[in-house]
């Protein structure tokens, strides 16, 4: 074990030392995205860095997500309800996306083709219900971005920028994913490889990744 | 061959070679067309700028004796050019301008591995630019709140352009994060994954390593910008309060409330100080190439001066409080940003030892770009000591927010840039045209240039020490303000026009010299690199022939004794490595 580790080491040196290229195989769409995703990644950050900030600065109380996001459900109010689905569907979306991704390798493409229209789908109906949300917030619970009846201003703006962004980049992944569903599923790719799916992939499940800490900042905290 | 296979990417940029004017220099998907429509833009918006300095030096060297500058013209004066120097002109201009022309050519490549992307990369670019000027002809004019545009006096009536010029301002800062995220993830993958055979990382040409260690700040410094520029935009137009505390404004309670203003400040210089060495390390690398070609020397320490780029990098994104010290932050902070601030004049420090020990027993040619190229080593220290000064916390008190600070920065990321690009430009310029520009006019556009920025930015180090703040309008009778300063300000703002007037030459010699000049032929600077060793000048879209060149040695093989030539390119093959493989 502590052998292959050394190896992998080796392997890691003699990569960055080599010329051509650095990652060895590794297409430069892929590479470029993970470039990008890297970049994606501190914009959230960012975010939601300074929504922890404004949380501590703002004077008056935050407005408990228990209650806030609570779904009546027979009656009876169950606190992260609506939300625990929507993971679920976003986290589900994940998997059928590496199912389409290993399709495509192995050239089956009208599986992968399937499997990603089924991943755009899950995707759609995560924007849906991610709309209901907003309307339940807005019309019912009288939430805006500038205040809102439960508590510190802050509150609404955060979570309409926030989710609004991240709901953005999934609608964004939709239309992506589509687009190469159906090039996929034309054949276009049969020459050049499936690479793109794998990259089409990689931003999806970037997408759901920052789900997860926006999920736990915003909804556990 | 077996050899061939490795590098499929050789043939794997589609090449277009149109035809119509628009399709060659507006659709272009060359990196050369669109690294020069990247500089012309670049420099022209440049130029705006330069003029709105000369207007702000017109009320500080004679007050009142303008009608047309009034306090609010002058603010926006102050914004516009900050921001349109900072970004507009040294960010796109060296990442954009020169990243995009030497990227590929220095590594051996046909192209950027996306070139529509690129394309797409300076178009959005130029919509941000048009964004930006569109500020002038809106209502209120462009905004005032100073290039940092700290909130909440940004967003607040009083100050210059609240209702629009604001707007426009964060807008096309967003649209320009675009832009440049699209043309650094083309600079970044092409250096990484499409370099030439033969061409390791640690066999790259300085410039090359400082583009590349830019754009990757660039990618992780632009995000905050471009999340603080969302956020207030929301608190401007919807009322939301990330930026605003509970605040009264013209004896009004406003709505706003619980918001962090030190937030902004966070996130600005998280991106504001990174943005410094955007500029500053491609400048370092291309300078290194530069001395190195121009006194015949192989640069001194190449790996220590690869990996003080890398270290700059990496430290850069843990100093950015000390631009707040007087913001009332906690004390602790500052004390540990100081010693971080500190800490990064040692990599630094080594880089100029390196310069100078190449310049050491050289054989200097005494070239338009040697020239630049000498010029920026001295500014560049100057600007650096006084940053010591600005570093330390308990120096930095007094001194902070007056011209003392102005001198600081415009010496370390105004002059020292910019003098390395006029350098580059002269040095690339036969490269890009096939002419070399004229000689004399660059001499005495550079002794004009170098002598005229010391006359506006050392008294400008006096002006601090007595006292004189930053940012205002008109001084009036404070007890500071004495014979002394009121002299030195007018001295300054003749010097500064002069200055000005003077860039004349240098746009006179860029185009004259595309007409009239002399005849360059491939390399007449005698360079090792490889977009030197090209089959024709200026390169086609493509760059190489059939086949692209090997390379077999670092960028630095100058006055080689035993050696045919006082240098060897990088494609020369040594006689035991002709037919093997190029990395032993």
């Amino acid at each position: 074990m502590a052998e292959a580790t050394s190896t992998q080491r080796l392997q890691l040196v003699e990569d960055w030392a080599a010329d051509v290229a650095v990652f060895r195989g590794v297409p430069w769409g892929k590479a470029m995205m993970w470039i990008f995703l890297l970049s994606d990644t501190f914009i959230f950050s960012c975010f939601l860095t300074s929504y922890m900030t404004v949380r501590m600065t703002s004077a008056e109380a935050w407005p408990n997500p228990s209650e806030v996001f609570a779904l009546e459900a027979f009656g009876v109010p169950v606190p992260l309800l609506l939300i625990a689905i929507m993971t679920f569907i976003l986290i589900s979306s994940s998997g059928t996306m590496a199912m389409a991704v290993n399709m495509g390798y192995r050239r089956k493409r009208v599986g992968a083709a399937l499997l990603m229209v089924v991943t755009a789908l899950f995707g759609a109906s995560f924007v849906g219900m991610q709309a209901f949300e907003w309307y339940k917030l807005i019309v019912e619970e009288g939430v805006r971005p500038w205040g809102n009846p439960m508590g510190a201003a802050q509150f609404g703006s955060c979570f309409f920028m926030i989710t609004g962004f991240h709901g953005l980049h999934v609608s964004a992944g939709v239309v992506y994913l589509l687009i190469v569903a159906y090039r996929v599923w034309r054949g276009r790719y049969e020459e050049k490889g499936y690479d793109i799916v794998e990259i089409t992939g990689l931003y999806w499940h970037f997408v759901d990744l920052v789900w997860v800490f926006i999920f736990a900042f915003f909804y556990l905290w | 061959m077996a050899v061939e296979a490795q590098v499929p990417y050789q043939e794997a940029i589609d090449v277009h070679h149109p035809h119509s004017w628009l399709a060659r220099y507006w659709f272009s998907q060359d990196h050369k067309v669109i690294a020069i429509q990247y500089g012309i833009t670049a420099i022209g918006v440049g130029l705006v700028a330069l003029v709105l300095s000369g207007m702000m030096r017109l009320q500080l060297g004679f007050p009142d004796s303008f009608d047309f500058i009034d306090p609010e013209a002058y603010y926006q004066f102050i914004t516009m050019h900050g921001m349109i120097m900072v970004i507009y002109l040294l960010t796109a201009l060296l990442l954009g301008g020169f990243g995009n022309y030497l990227v590929p050519l220095m590594c051996g490549a046909r192209d950027m591995v996306f070139p529509f992307v690129n394309m797409i990369s300076y178009h959005v670019y130029f919509v941000s630019v048009l964004i930006l000027l569109a500020s002038y002809f809106v209502p209120g004019g462009p905004t005032g709140a100073g290039w940092t545009l700290y909130p909440p006096q940004a967003i607040l009536t009083g100050t210059p352009g609240v209702d629009w010029g604001i707007l426009t301002m964060l807008v096309s800062l967003a649209v320009f994060i675009v832009a440049f995220t699209m043309g650094g993830l083309n600079y970044v993958t092409t250096i990484l994954q499409a370099r030439t055979r033969g061409m390791s990382l640690m066999r790259m040409p300085l410039s090359i390593w400082g583009i590349f260690m830019a754009t990757v700040l660039g990618l992780l410094a632009f995000p905050a910008l471009f999340v603080s520029a969302v956020m207030m935009i929301l608190d401007k137009t919807i009322g939301t309060s990330f930026f605003m505390p509970a605040i009264s404004s013209l004896g009004e309670q406003l709505d706003y409330s619980g918001g962090s203003p030190l937030l902004f400040q966070h996130l600005f210089w998280f991106f504001g100080h990174p943005e410094v060495y955007i500029v500053a390390l491609p400048a370092f690398g291309i300078v290194s190439d530069l001395i190195s070609t121009h006194a015949r020397k192989n640069i001194f320490g190449y790996r220590m001066m690869v990996w003080a780029i890398v270290a700059i990098g990496v430290l850069s994104f843990i100093v950015w409080a000390h631009h707040m010290y007087v913001s009332g932050m906690h004390p602790y902070f500052g004390f540990f940003f100081a010693t971080t601030t500190l800490i990064i004049a040692v990599p630094t420090a080594i880089k100029v030892y390196n310069w100078t020990l190449t310049l050491l027993r050289a054989n200097i040619h005494m070239t338009v770009p040697m020239l630049f190229s000498i010029a920026f080593v001295i500014t560049f220290v100057v600007g650096g000591l006084t940053g010591l000064f600005l570093g330390n916390v308990i120096v930095d008190v007094p001194l902070s927010d007056t011209y003392f600070v102005v001198a600081h920065f415009h010496m370390v990321m105004g002059v020292s840039p910019i003098l390395v690009i006029f350098g580059a430009i002269y040095h690339w310029y036969p490269k890009m045209t096939g002419k070399m520009l004229d000689d004399r006019i660059g001499q005495l556009h550079f002794w004009i240039t170098f002598l005229g920025t010391y006359a506006i930015y050392y008294p400008m180090h006096y002006l601090g020490f007595v006292g004189v703040p930053r940012r205002y309008f008109a001084n009036g009778e404070m007890a500071i303000i004495d014979e002394s300063v009121i002299l030195l300000n007018q001295g300054i703002t003749i010097a500064a026009l002069i200055v000005g007037v003077a860039q004349i030459l240098f746009i006179w010699n860029l185009i004259y010299s595309y007409y009239r000049g002399r005849d360059s032929g491939p390399n007449p600077w005698k360079a090792t690199t490889l977009e030197w060793q090209t089959p024709e000048t200026p390169p086609r879209h493509g760059n190489w022939e059939s086949r692209l060149p090997t390379v077999y040695r670092w960028a630095y093989d100058y006055s080689v004794p035993g050696a045919k030539d006082d240098f060897i390119p990088q494609s020369e093959p040594s006689a035991g490595e002709r037919e093997g493989a190029p990395l032993a």
